[in-house]
């Protein structure tokens, strides 16, 4: 990823964490280690990604947006997606109602008017597109600090192609930006949340469920003592906040036709226009209240229209969405050969993470164990539009002092390449209740890059004495309890009763069903190494350090805690 | 972030087991059995600090850096060649109106999937489609009105990724079946793999899963048994909706939409019917020529075989075995009995030979008196002969066999009537030394 481009000495840069979206950009900075997320001249935190011109003057952001009803034609927006790729191989779908993307020898490029007397208009390239859009980004950035900023670190999703970055670090370089590094989208969240100073490093599956305008991205990345790696990824272009958008849209296209017997609205470029936004704001509304209004003067024909929406109602014509992104966050999971019962932790990140019902649709897919960090699910969620610029800017602040040549180095995959154990490491302990049954306990998680080192402590026998350490590798399996079949005659009779008018639908006698019990048990597998510690005090607990070496082979040290001596000993490499 | 302590755990650890020893208390056993090279997100704090490690008095060379990336395992699926083959002319002429004859699964190029497709399949190839066909690109590309495939791809992509929709049609996408061997096919062998693939296409209308395999010659009998049984009472969600006859639209005709509406359900109903009566078909043919059902069948009856014969076996035997010893008893009783006989006459023989020898020795005690003259000098008198006869009696009396042999021993042979005397007064005087002769008794011998 060798950066051409103005390179300030690292003493004198100004750092940003930048995202740019396809439908949202937003930059944040550090101060003290936390990051803040920058509001842009219109008080934005997340601006919007368009850009449009009007009578020779550019406008950017939430103005822009607003173009899309009087001046479509000359607003372009849905660029982001399109740098670094071929016409042939971009979606054009989105850029329906704006400036359409066409075919220069190749090259996505656009056609609008940009000038003051326009006698010709402009084609601009994606690439001269992007370089416009992030100059007015890091303008307002500048303007907010005080100083010019120089460098950023800029999010992209997992997908991105080798090509797509070598365009967006260009474009980025024409807007006099230097970029220290890209990141990945969801290792960027999950750095927003492990760099708060109460975080714990602790090893954890974690999924990042990116839910943006255009598409939504999940991953499952493992989190091994502070460091990640992706272990599924999944990219979905039918489920995320547009067609949330879509469903208001039509919603209330056919309430209105129906009271008004007019045309349908949608047919009308100006009159979908002014359905799209205001169904967008009306889809944000509801995810705080339960009620939101929708009014739109001068919808067709000159009829204004005004009505509202309850978020039930909302959520029952967006199942088919939800649904969608449930199948879509259980797939990846299966994808990386795991099972929910696997997963610590769903971060959303995105905009249109803020949907309660959608972190409440993962609250009931996982089980208790995991946690939903979401607005709706947890207290303490940071909001989710910007967790990436936060995770951005945080890297940012880490590698700021480093030199090109260090960034580049440090970041090369012949340093970030390496062995992860495939089986969890541990030891056999003994069920708490019955003495006679040896179970698993995990010390190295699998999925852990090596070299690694973690220490358990973990109590002695109930009457003390001699001590086993036996290190084992342990695969973990889920085990299924079906129900007890149900008594017919339990659930005929009084109880038919009550619950016959809350539920209209036919789902009923599913959710009479008892649900199967699932859990995560591990097997204890291939014998690594035995060691005795002797004479341990009754009460005492032992602790053992497992040391997993980058060639695999094992050192393992157990003492008694408080007790003198102990053992240590080396597992050859296989 | 604050670095995390040691994890802790409660369930105690064993006590080391009698007799277990470790060179200074540890023990190697194996190692680690695999490993995966994955890579790093380059991102956060421990990041770097690895890197630092990592990197520590080390340059990497241009190979280093090719074989890590190349050697890594990739997260990210690049191309999407499972999912392209070549578009089917006559697919790009269809008229989007006439979706319902449309092979969705041909029209995004899964064809080779059909029903095993996964729902980010449908969605990668899909999307796939849309890139190329999407009609504003054509716009863009001067092309106009030519958005009928168009329709036909989203059209795909409604059925495919809606799940009721999607059973609708794969119900009859005939395309996914597998037809049952021919008797040709068969006559090659291949009778597991044949079948096995049939049922495993029937399979997909099955409600529950997993859905046991046909499994091959050597399948245990419980999974021959598992699997008929399965089948036989097979729980399909099948069904014949997607043929429907199309209901009219228009209310003003409501008795031929009614009409139409039952003409549908009677065909489902008929189609089904039929269906069943085709699996159950397939079912008949493929256990009719399974060898795996003879040749349980047959083990079946060679066990039972096997078990009548044993037991019959048995009860020769027990009888035969009765028999001999009752025999071997009798043989016994018989063999005791002429040994106690014989033991009788043998003691009868001895006792008679003592009381001979007796007898015998006893003659010769009386005959010693009497070639001693019975001690008298001269002829001797009735009186003298009745007192020694007497005495010598007396002595006999005391004395058992053996003494009395014992003496005759020593008489035997003797003439000179002193000695004669002699031996009789030694005896005497032992007799009377043991108590057994009174002083005085005997005199005519003493
Ligand atoms: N409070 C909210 N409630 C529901 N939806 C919201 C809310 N705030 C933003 N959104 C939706 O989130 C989406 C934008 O999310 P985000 O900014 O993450 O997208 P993006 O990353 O720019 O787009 P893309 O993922 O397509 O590249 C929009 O659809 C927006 O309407
Ligand atoms: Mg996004």
């Amino acid at each position: 990823m060798a950066e051409t481009g103005s390179r300030p000495a690292p003493g004198d840069r100004t750092v940003i964490g930048l995202v740019f979206g396809n439908s949202n950009s937003s930059i944040a900075y550090t101060l003290d280690e936390k990051a803040e997320v920058i509001a842009n001249e219109d008080g934005d935190r997340q601006i919007p990604t368009v850009l449009s011109y009007v009578d020779g003057d550019e406008y950017y952001g939430q103005q822009a947006k607003a173009f899309l009803v009087r001046n479509p034609k000359n607003t372009i927006a849905y660029f982001k997606e399109f740098v670094g790729q071929d016409f042939k191989s971009i979606d054009p779908t989105h850029n329906h109602a704006s400036a359409h993307p066409h075919d220069v020898d190749g090259v996505v490029s656009f056609t609008v008017n940009d000038k003051e007397e326009a006698v010709e208009p402009s084609t601009l390239s994606v690439s001269e597109v992007t370089t416009r859009y992030l100059r007015r980004l890091i303008t307002a950035a500048s303007e907010y600090l005080g100083k010019t900023v120089t460098s950023a670190v800029i999010t992209v999703p997992t997908d991105f192609t080798d090509k797509q970055k070598a365009a967006l670090i260009k474009a980025a370089n024409d807007a006099d930006l230097e970029v220290l590094q890209l990141i990945a989208e969801p290792v960027a969240a999950i750095l927003a949340y492990d760099a708060r100073p109460e975080a714990t490093v602790e090893d954890k599956i974690v999924v990042v469920a990116d839910l943006g305008d255009t598409r939504s991205d999940v991953a499952v990345v493992a989190s091994r003592g502070g460091m990640y790696t992706i272990l599924a990824t999944s990219h979905d272009y039918e489920f995320a906040g547009c067609h949330l958008d879509q469903v208001l849209i039509d919603h209330f296209a056919k309430e209105f036709i129906k009271k008004h017997n007019t045309t349908d609205p949608r047919e009308n470029a100006r009159s979908l226009a002014k359905l799209k936004l205001e169904a967008e704001s009306t889809k944000k509304a509801l995810s705080l209240g339960t009620n939101a209004s929708f009014s739109i003067e001068s919808l067709i024909e000159g009829i204004d229209f005004t009505s509202t929406i309850n978020r039930l109602r909302y959520e029952m014509s967006a199942r088919k969405v939800f649904e969608g992104i449930n199948r879509l966050i259980e797939a990846v999971v299966k994808k990386a050969d795991l099972d929910v019962l696997d997963i610590d932790e769903v971060i959303l990140s995105g905009g249109t993470s803020h949907t309660p019902r959608i972190a409440n649709n993962l609250a009931a897919l996982f089980p208790e164990s995991t946690t939903i960090v979401a607005p709706a699910t947890c207290a303490t969620a940071i909001n989710p539009s910007e967790l990436l610029a936060r995770g951005a800017a945080l890297q940012a602040s880490l590698i700021q002092e480093y030199d090109a040549e260090d960034i580049d180095q440090s970041t090369h995959p012949a340093v970030s390449t390496v062995k992860h154990i495939a089986n969890a490491l541990g030891v056999v302990t003994l069920a708490a209740d019955d003495a006679s049954s040896e179970s698993f306990t995990p010390i190295v998680p699998a999925e852990t890059a090596v070299p690694a080192r973690r220490v358990a402590r973990i109590a002695g026998p109930k009457n003390g004495g001699d001590v086993l350490i036996r290190v084992v590798e342990g695969g973990a399996h889920i085990k299924v309890t079906k129900p007890e079949p149900k008594q017919k005659a339990e659930t005929n009779g009084a109880k038919d009763e009550d619950d016959s008018d809350d539920s209209d639908d036919d789902s009923s006698d599913e959710d009479d069903e008892e649900e199967e019990k699932r859990e995560k048990v591990w097997r204890i597998g291939n014998t690594v190494a035995e060691a005795a510690v002797r004479d341990v005090k009754k009460g005492s607990q032992v602790e053992v350090t497992l040391t997993v070496n980058a060639d695999l082979s094992v050192i393992v040290t157990a003492r008694e805690i408080g007790g003198k001596g102990g053992v240590r000993g080396v597992v050859k490499a296989p | 972030m604050i670095m995390a302590t040691a994890t802790l755990a409660t369930q105690p650890l064993p006590v080391l087991p009698e007799g277990w020893a470790g060179e200074k208390d540890f023990n190697p056993i194996g190692s680690l059995s695999a490993a995966t090279q994955r890579t790093i997100e380059p991102v956060g704090p421990h990041f770097l600090a690895h890197a630092r490690r990592a990197r520590h008095k080390r340059t990497f060379s241009e190979d280093d850096r090719i074989q890590a990336q190349e050697a890594a395992k990739k997260v990210e699926s690049t191309n999407d060649d499972e999912i392209s083959e070549p578009e089917d002319p006559m697919d790009l002429q269809r008229d989007a109106k006439d979706w319902k004859s449309q092979d969705h699964y041909q029209v995004l190029g899964l064809s080779k999937y059909r029903y095993k497709a996964t729902e980010e399949q449908i969605k990668r190839a899909h999307r796939k489609k849309v890139l190329k066909h999407h009609p504003d690109k054509k716009a863009a590309a001067g092309v106009t009105d030519d958005d009928n495939f168009f329709k036909c791809i989203q059209k795909a992509h409604e059925v495919l990724m809606d799940p009721v929709k999607r059973r609708q049609f794969d119900s009859v996408d005939e395309k996914a079946d597998v037809d049952p061997p021919s008797k040709k096919q068969l006559a090659k062998g291949n009778y597991y793999k044949l079948w096995g693939s049939v049922f495993k296409s029937e399979g997909r209308f099955s409600k529950t899963t997993p859905v046991p395999e046909f499994g091959d010659e050597n399948a245990t009998k419980e999974q021959v048994d598992e699997f008929y049984n399965f089948w036989y009472n097979f729980d399909s969600w099948r069904t014949f909706e997607y043929l429907d006859e199309d209901v009219p639209d228009d209310n003003e005709n409501r008795d031929q939409k009614r009409h139409v509406e039952r003409k549908n359900t009677n065909a489902r109903k008929k189609k089904k019917a039929e269906d069943n009566a085709r699996l159950r078909k397939l079912l008949d043919d493929a256990s009719a020529g399974d060898e795996r059902i003879k040749k349980f069948r047959q083990e079946a009856n060679a066990a039972k075989n096997k078990r009548r014969l044993e037991k019959e076996a048995a009860e020769k035997r027990a009888l035969e075995e009765a028999k001999a010893k009752k025999e071997a008893e009798e043989r016994a009783a018989q063999e005791a009995e002429a040994a106690a006989k014989a033991e009788r006459e043998a003691q009868k023989k001895a006792k008679e030979s003592a009381k001979n020898a007796v007898k015998k020795n006893k003659r010769v005690l009386k005959g010693s008196v009497k070639e001693a003259n019975y001690f008298a000098s001269g002829a001797a008198s009735a009186a003298d002969v009745d007192a020694v006869l007497g005495d010598v009696e007396l002595v006999q009396g005391k004395i058992d066999p053996e003494e009395i042999a014992a003496l005759a021993g020593k008489l035997n042979g003797l003439t000179v009537a002193d000695e004669i005397k002699s031996v009789w007064s030694a005896e005497v005087k032992r007799l009377v030394e043991a108590g057994k002769l009174k002083e005085g008794d005997a005199k005519s011998l003493a």
